[in-house]
Order: structure tokens, then C-alpha cells, then sequence
């Protein structure tokens, strides 16, 4: 008895020494491998594939980082995680990044100790539901039993917004994705609501994908980014610019095709600095100069990530929307190499 | 004649600490304690430091911010508004609830199928050893999952029963809907009812002024509430009980001294149902059914899946165990006893009920404990079909929004702590009763 408290207290102190341990580009780099934090299953954002090789738009976010630090795109191991199990990943360093259609929230990033390093997919709350319900409108769902996973911020905007308008629900809590799915299709719930690229990805995966309908509202912000441990800064720069590179790299034309070309240098200078053949910047992060073009080339530019996983020639059938660059009438605004 | 020397008195060194066996095993004990102390301090000390340096230090205070999310069992008042703490004790009765429960029904089940297993039926014993084998070496969580995924996919949707030729209909005279959301039944209602009595009322409260009306508090006002009308009918019942024993007592003296028992059983009914039922039709009662309107089912008890699926396959799961400890205590009786009975001329079921179980119970007894203990613990698995524990709202969804691991998770740790301590002394309590007084 003695021995198992002696053994779960050395566990919480080994857990919390972990925490306070700092240098993760250092841990990374021993272990020759980045543990992300993935979804356990969101085709399109996070889902292995038929060959168990885990792909999609959150995935390819770890694989260029991994190619920045380590070298290798590959050198990544996926921890899958729940909506609940996400932050205790984290916060406990068993993941070195958590990449995983999380909202980027105040209580988040301050209370819960994190950094969210940039908003890689500008996102809202949506519903789905059947067509054969026959609702046209959010606002017509009084009484109707909802699907939400649980330990999201989508659990507490529908509170919110079904309070807002004066009318009740039956929330069912489900722990992930195919759960919600199993219960949905059967009719357990009437409506589904998470992040509407979520409900996209969920209905891109459903036999009739036809019989099913976004509502029109969307009922909150969900700007979703990559995030770190609040504390080693370090890390969290190496992160944000590998983000920020990648979608650079669309704004500057560069793309998995021309990179080899345009690295033998261009009249760019700013091509130059992210393709490391001007300048220092690698090295200012700590890592050498042909970084960010390593993790360009991983899987390709932000808008060649976005069109191979979610875009409008997949299954999933996202639109850019929000996520098309500024200089398209979008939100992507990648602050300046220099 | 004897004469008595005092024994040479021995002076105490240090040195006997170590050398003396007499001191010894008390000094290593000691020595080890100290270090045990020391070492269970430093690991606490190092645990506050870090969560400190992080930012984190331990603090209670959340418990009293809003909670944000909507729990969809609440067995008192609760929404989104309401805290923390608050949450927590909805999920903690929802916890309470399901392994009231769950220990019920495992040990009705347990009992009977321990006692058909040793039947001389060769079909019940093999089924009855099929089932606890099956139960038995399934994990349960498999077997929550399982229950959960059957009534989904079986059972009709509640859209099912709309329209003029309708897929599904309701049972017994249109008072029962099974659905795949959960099984809504009928539920009592009180026409000339007393209202309810907050506990715990917190008086300043605005949701505690009594409208003007002179109407019913709030629900919001106290803790939770307790319906005045089900006080009355639960204090009815049991004193109908305890006359009904009363009339027991003296039938069984009556039986010790003329050697006829007086009938009685319509006597013992009466003062059981009687009053109960004149209390009933007193206050008004009559079945609130449950109806389709909108998208579910409105009205009546509303038992959801993820209850009756963890209840469910909790109960059949510990069943399975408690079926073996009971075949174990029937069978550490001596066959003699089972002979002896027959050949006074008990009955078969008499004498399991009069001489086998009575003597088996105090072999069964403290087994049992542990299996009451852990349906209550693998009750937080929970979440595996949502439902709403304590687990599912402390250590889920509050953890998770607020971020304070250490905080919930210690709380839940306690809390489970002492719902085990609880069960096991109540049931110690009982295994005192029926041991075997040794004389």
C-alpha cells in the first residue's frame, strides 16, 4: 500500500518536473522525434489513412515543423487526442505541440497556460442536421436534443447561444467524432454542432452526404491554431514562423514545385530570407538557414496544404473563405521576414 | 518461604536502540516513518513549488465562477449559470444515482443466478454458467459501450412515431415510448400537492423572497429541494411497514406459544396499503404521460440511454461476480445442514431461505463489500456513453474549461474516498448483524 502511494506521488512530482523543464527544442532534437497532438479521427484535419500513415491539414502543420527542426518530415509521432485529454497532453509535455482544431480563447492562452502561436483555420460553430427535419434555422431547434463533444469551447457557446434566445435543449454529451457520428445517423440526436469545417469533414465521410444540411448561423469566432506550453518561448517562435512561413510562401508564389528553383536565389529579397539564402534568420530561431524551406517543402505552401486536405477538390469541400490570403479578401496576413 | 530480589535495574543507553532486540524493530519503524515523511514532504513541496513557478498554484476559488455548460441530467436545479460547485454536485448525484442503482440490481440478479447455478436443472445451471462467464471476462467498459450501441441502433427514433401510419408506437396503453434517446415513462403527479421544502435555503438570495402570490419559492432557492408530497408518502409507507411488523412479532409469539400461526398476511397488507393509498388520492395523484410534441417526447420520467446503458451493463457485469461469491457461501455450508432441513420436512426453497442463505451470509458478506465498491468506481467510466458523473462534470468538463487538474482531480479522488469508506462501513455495520454469534 505504502508503495503504490510512494509510486502515484513520485509520478505527480516526475509530472510536474517535466513541466518545469524547459528547453523543448533541446527534448526534441535528443529524442529525434516531435510528439504532436492530433485529433483521434477528423478526416481531412487528422485521420490516419488507409495505410495507418496519419494525414490531413493539422497533420502536414506537424510534419513542417518536424522537417524545420529535425529534418525529417516524417520524424513525427501523432498523439491522438480527445477534446477533453487535449490540454492535459500538453500541459504535462507528453506532446511538444498540439495541433488539433483548438480555439484560440483568453482563458485558454492566459488561464490554462498556453500559447497559441497564429490562427491556422478561421472557423465558426455550425449545426447539422437531417433534411427530412425539415428546419431551415438554428433558432427553430427549441426543444431538440443536440450532439456536442464534450470539453470544447462548442459546449459552451450552444449554452450560450441557446440561452441568448430564450429556448431549451437536450445536450448529449459524446467524447469524439465517430461517436457523434454514430449517434446522429441513428437519429439519437437531432442536430450535430461543432466547428463548421468539422461538420463539413464529418459529412464528407456520411453514405448520403445529400440528406444532410449546415444550418446557416454560425454561432461563434473559432479561430483554430497550433499551440505550446506557455514559458519556453524559444519554442513557441520556432512554431509561429514556421506557420507564418508557410503561408508566406503562398503570398510569395513559392510552392513545393518551384522551391528548388527559387532557392538557387531570386530578385526577392524576402524569398531569399525565408528560403535562407540571405540573411540569418535560422539562425536567430536556433536552427540553420534552409529551415523554413525544408518545412515548405515537407508538404507545400499554405494554400497547397489547404487544397490537397480540405479544399474544394476533396471530399470535404471547404471553400477558402476566411483562410484565402489578404490579398484576396481573406484573413491570412503573415507578419514580414525580415 | 520465598524471598523476592528486586531484578538488578537497568540503566537505558543509546546503544539498545540498535543492540537491544527489545528496541530494535520499534527504532527501524521509526526511522522508516521519518523517511517516508520526509520524502512524501518533499515530493508535495515539489509539486506546489512547480505548479507555483508555472503560474499555477493550487486555488479553490474557481468552484465559485459560472460553469458555462449544460449538464442534460440534473437531479437538482442547474443551468448554464449556475457554478462550478454546483455542477459538481449534480454530477456527483448523478454518480450516487447510477450506483444506487446498479448495486441494487447486481445484487437481486447476483443472488439469483448464484443460487440457479448450483440448481440440479442441468439447462439453468449451464446458463447460468454461461452468463457469468461471458460477463465475467468481458471488460465492463466493452460491455458499456456494447448496451449503449444496441439501444441506439435498435430502437426507434422518436421521429419514428410521428405521423398517421407511424413506424413505432408507444407501450402499454400508449403510457411507455422506448426510443433510442431513452425510455420515457409515466410519471406521478399531484394535483393538490404540498410543494417542496428547500434545504439548505440561503435566505438573502433574491431566488428565496416568496413571490407575492404566495406561491412557491423559486426552484433555484437552497441547494436542492425535497417534495413535501413524496416526504409524506415515504413517512406513510414506512410506518405502515413498521405496524406490519409489529403484527409480525406477535404472530411469531403467538406462534412460539400455541404452536398455530394466526393469518395474517391481509392484516399485514392493509396497514401497509391502506394508508398509503388514502394519502395518494388525498393529494391528487394521478400519471403525467408522456406525449410527442416537437422534436422529443415531453412529459413522464425521462430515463436517458446513457443511464440505463451503464446501469444496465454496471449491474449485469457485477452480477456476474456477485452470482460467484454467492454460489461460494452456499457452498462453504455443510451438506449435513441441507439434509438435517429435509429431514425435518422443509421444502427445498425453504431451506435455502431458512438455513442455507442465513448461515452462507456471513461467507458472502465481505466479498460483497468490494463488489459494491468497485461498480460504484468503474460507474466513472461514464463518459464512454456520456453520461454526466461526477467524473464526467468535475474531472470532464470543469477540469477542462478552468484548467486546474490537480484541484479537480484531488476533489474527485476525495470524493470517490469517501463514497468507498461510506459503503464499506454501512455494509460492515451489517456484516456485524448477521455474523455468526460465538459463544
Amino acid at each position: 500500500m505504502k508503495k503504490t502511494v510512494l509510486v502515484g506521488a513520485l509520478a505527480v512530482a516526475g509530472l510536474s518536473a517535466g513541466v518545469a523543464g524547459a528547453a523543448t527544442l533541446d527534448d526534441v532534437k535528443a529524442r529525434g522525434k516531435l510528439n504532436c497532438g492530433a485529433n483521434t479521427g477528423l478526416v481531412g484535419f487528422a485521420a490516419p489513412n488507409a495505410n495507418g500513415e496519419w494525414e490531413g491539414f493539422d497533420v502536414a502543420f506537424c510534419r513542417a515543423v518536424a522537417a524545420a527542426v529535425l529534418g525529417d518530415p516524417t520524424a513525427v509521432e501523432f498523439i491522438p487526442t480527445t477534446g477533453k485529454t487535449r490540454f492535459t497532453a500538453l500541459a504535462s509535455g507528453e506532446v511538444d505541440l498540439l495541433a488539433r482544431n483548438t480555439t484560440w480563447t483568453f482563458t485558454r492562452d492566459i488561464d490554462l497556460k498556453f500559447e497559441f502561436v497564429g490562427v491556422n483555420y478561421y472557423d465558426g460553430q455550425g449545426f447539422m442536421v437531417p433534411k427530412e427535419l425539415g428546419v431551415s434555422s438554428a433558432k427553430e431547434l427549441d426543444g431538440a436534443t443536440v450532439c456536442i463533444q464534450t470539453g470544447t469551447t462548442t459546449e459552451l457557446n450552444l449554452a450560450d447561444f441557446f440561452r441568448a434566445n430564450n429556448i431549451s435543449y437536450e445536450p448529449v454529451p459524446v467524447e469524439t467524432d465517430n461517436e457523434a457520428q454514430q449517434q446522429y445517423l441513428a437519429g439519437a440526436c437531432d442536430a450535430y454542432t461543432t466547428d463548421a469545417s468539422g461538420l463539413a469533414a464529418v459529412r464528407a465521410t456520411f453514405e448520403a452526404p445529400g440528406d444532410h444540411i449546415l444550418l446557416p448561423e454560425i454561432i461563434s469566432k473559432e479561430p483554430l491554431g497550433p499551440l505550446v506550453r506557455h514559458g519556453d518561448n524559444d519554442w513557441g517562435d520556432i512554431v509561429r514562423w514556421t506557420l507564418n512561413a508557410l503561408i508566406s510562401a503562398e503570398e510569395l508564389g513559392i510552392t513545393s514545385a518551384n522551391i528548388d528553383e527559387l532557392s538557387s536565389g531570386t530578385d526577392n529579397p524576402e524569398i531569399n530570407r525565408i528560403l535562407g539564402t540571405e540573411g540569418s534568420l535560422g539562425e536567430m530561431l536556433g536552427l540553420d538557414a534552409e529551415w523554413a524551406k525544408r518545412a515548405i517543402k515537407a508538404g507545400g505552401n499554405y494554400g497547397e496544404l489547404f487544397e490537397k486536405n480540405v479544399g474544394e477538390t476533396t471530399p470535404i469541400g471547404l471553400a477558402r473563405g476566411l483562410n484565402a490570403q489578404w490579398t484576396n479578401g481573406g484573413l491570412l496576413y503573415s507578419p514580414p521576414f525580415r | 518461604m520465598s524471598t523476592m530480589t528486586d531484578p538488578p535495574k537497568e540503566s537505558f543507553k543509546l546503544g539498545m536502540l540498535i543492540y537491544d532486540t527489545r528496541y530494535r524493530s520499534i527504532t527501524i519503524q521509526i526511522v522508516a516513518l521519518i523517511g517516508f515523511l520526509i520524502l512524501a514532504g518533499w515530493l508535495i513541496n515539489n509539486t506546489i513549488n512547480n505548479l507555483a513557478v508555472l503560474g499555477k498554484p493550487i486555488d479553490f476559488t474557481f468552484l465559485r465562477d459560472p460553469a458555462g455548460y449544460d449538464i442534460n441530467q440534473r437531479l437538482i436545479d442547474y443551468n448554464s449559470q449556475s457554478s462550478h460547485w454546483r455542477a459538481t454536485v449534480v454530477g456527483l448525484l448523478n454518480t450516487l444515482l447510477v450506483a444506487v442503482l446498479g448495486c441494487i440490481t447486481a445484487t437481486v440478479v447476483g443472488v439469483i443466478v448464484g443460487v440457479l447455478r448450483l440448481s440440479n436443472n442441468w439447462l439453468v445451471s449451464r446458463l447460468m454458467t454461461v452468463y457469468v462467464e461471458m460477463f465475467r471476462n468481458v471488460p465492463v467498459l466493452l460491455w458499456i459501450v456494447f448496451t449503449m450501441a444496441i439501444l441506439i441502433e435498435t430502437l426507434p427514433a422518436p421521429r419514428d412515431f410521428r405521423g398517421e401510419d407511424p413506424e413505432a408506437s408507444m407501450l402499454l396503453f400508449d403510457s411507455v415510448a422506448l426510443t433510442n434517446r431513452g425510455v420515457y415513462v409515466p410519471e406521478p403527479l399531484f394535483s393538490r400537492g404540498l410543494g417542496d421544502l428547500p434545504i439548505l435555503p440561503d435566505t438573502d438570495s433574491p431566488a428565496c423572497a416568496i413571490p407575492e402570490d404566495g406561491g412557491p419559492v423559486s426552484d433555484s432557492c437552497g441547494m436542492f429541494q425535497i417534495s413535501l408530497d413524496f416526504l409524506l408518502i415515504a413517512a406513510v409507507f414506512l410506518a405502515g411497514l413498521y405496524a406490519s411488523s409489529k403484527i409480525r412479532q406477535r404472530a411469531d409469539r403467538i406462534q412460539n406459544e400455541t404452536g398455530d400461526r394466526p393469518t395474517t398476511w391481509y392484516l399485514r397488507l392493509g396497514v401497509v396499503l391502506i394508508p398509503t393509498l388514502a394519502v395518494l388520492a388525498a393529494l391528487g395523484f394521478h400519471l403525467g404521460m408522456p406525449e410527442l410534441k416537437g422534436f422529443n417526447f415531453q412529459g413522464g420520467i425521462y430515463l436517458r440511454n446513457s443511464l440505463i446503458a451503464l446501469w444496465l451493463s454496471l449491474s449485469l457485469y457485477t452480477a456476474a461476480f456477485i452470482a460467484e461469491i454467492v454460489r461460494a457461501g452456499i457452498l462453504a455450508i455443510s451438506k449435513g445442514q441441507t439434509e438435517a432441513a429435509a429431514a425435518l420436512g422443509l421444502w427445498p426453497n425453504r431451506i435455502m431461505s431458512l438455513v442455507i442463505l442465513p448461515q452462507a451470509l456471513r461467507v458472502i458478506i465481505p466479498p460483497l463489500i468490494s463488489q459494491y465498491l468497485n461498480l460504484t468506481k468503474n460507474s466513472s467510466l461514464a463518459i464512454a456513453v456520456g453520461y454526466m458523473d461526477l467524473t464526467g462534470t468535475l474531472m470532464g468538463i470543469t477540469l477542462n474549461q478552468t484548467g486546474r487538474e490537480l484541484e479537480t482531480v484531488l476533489m474527485g479522488m476525495l470524493v470517490y474516498l469517501s463514497i468507498s469508506l461510506a459503503i464499506s462501513a454501512g455494509m460492515n455495520l451489517y456484516n456485524q448483524r448477521v455474523k455468526l454469534v460465538e459463544r
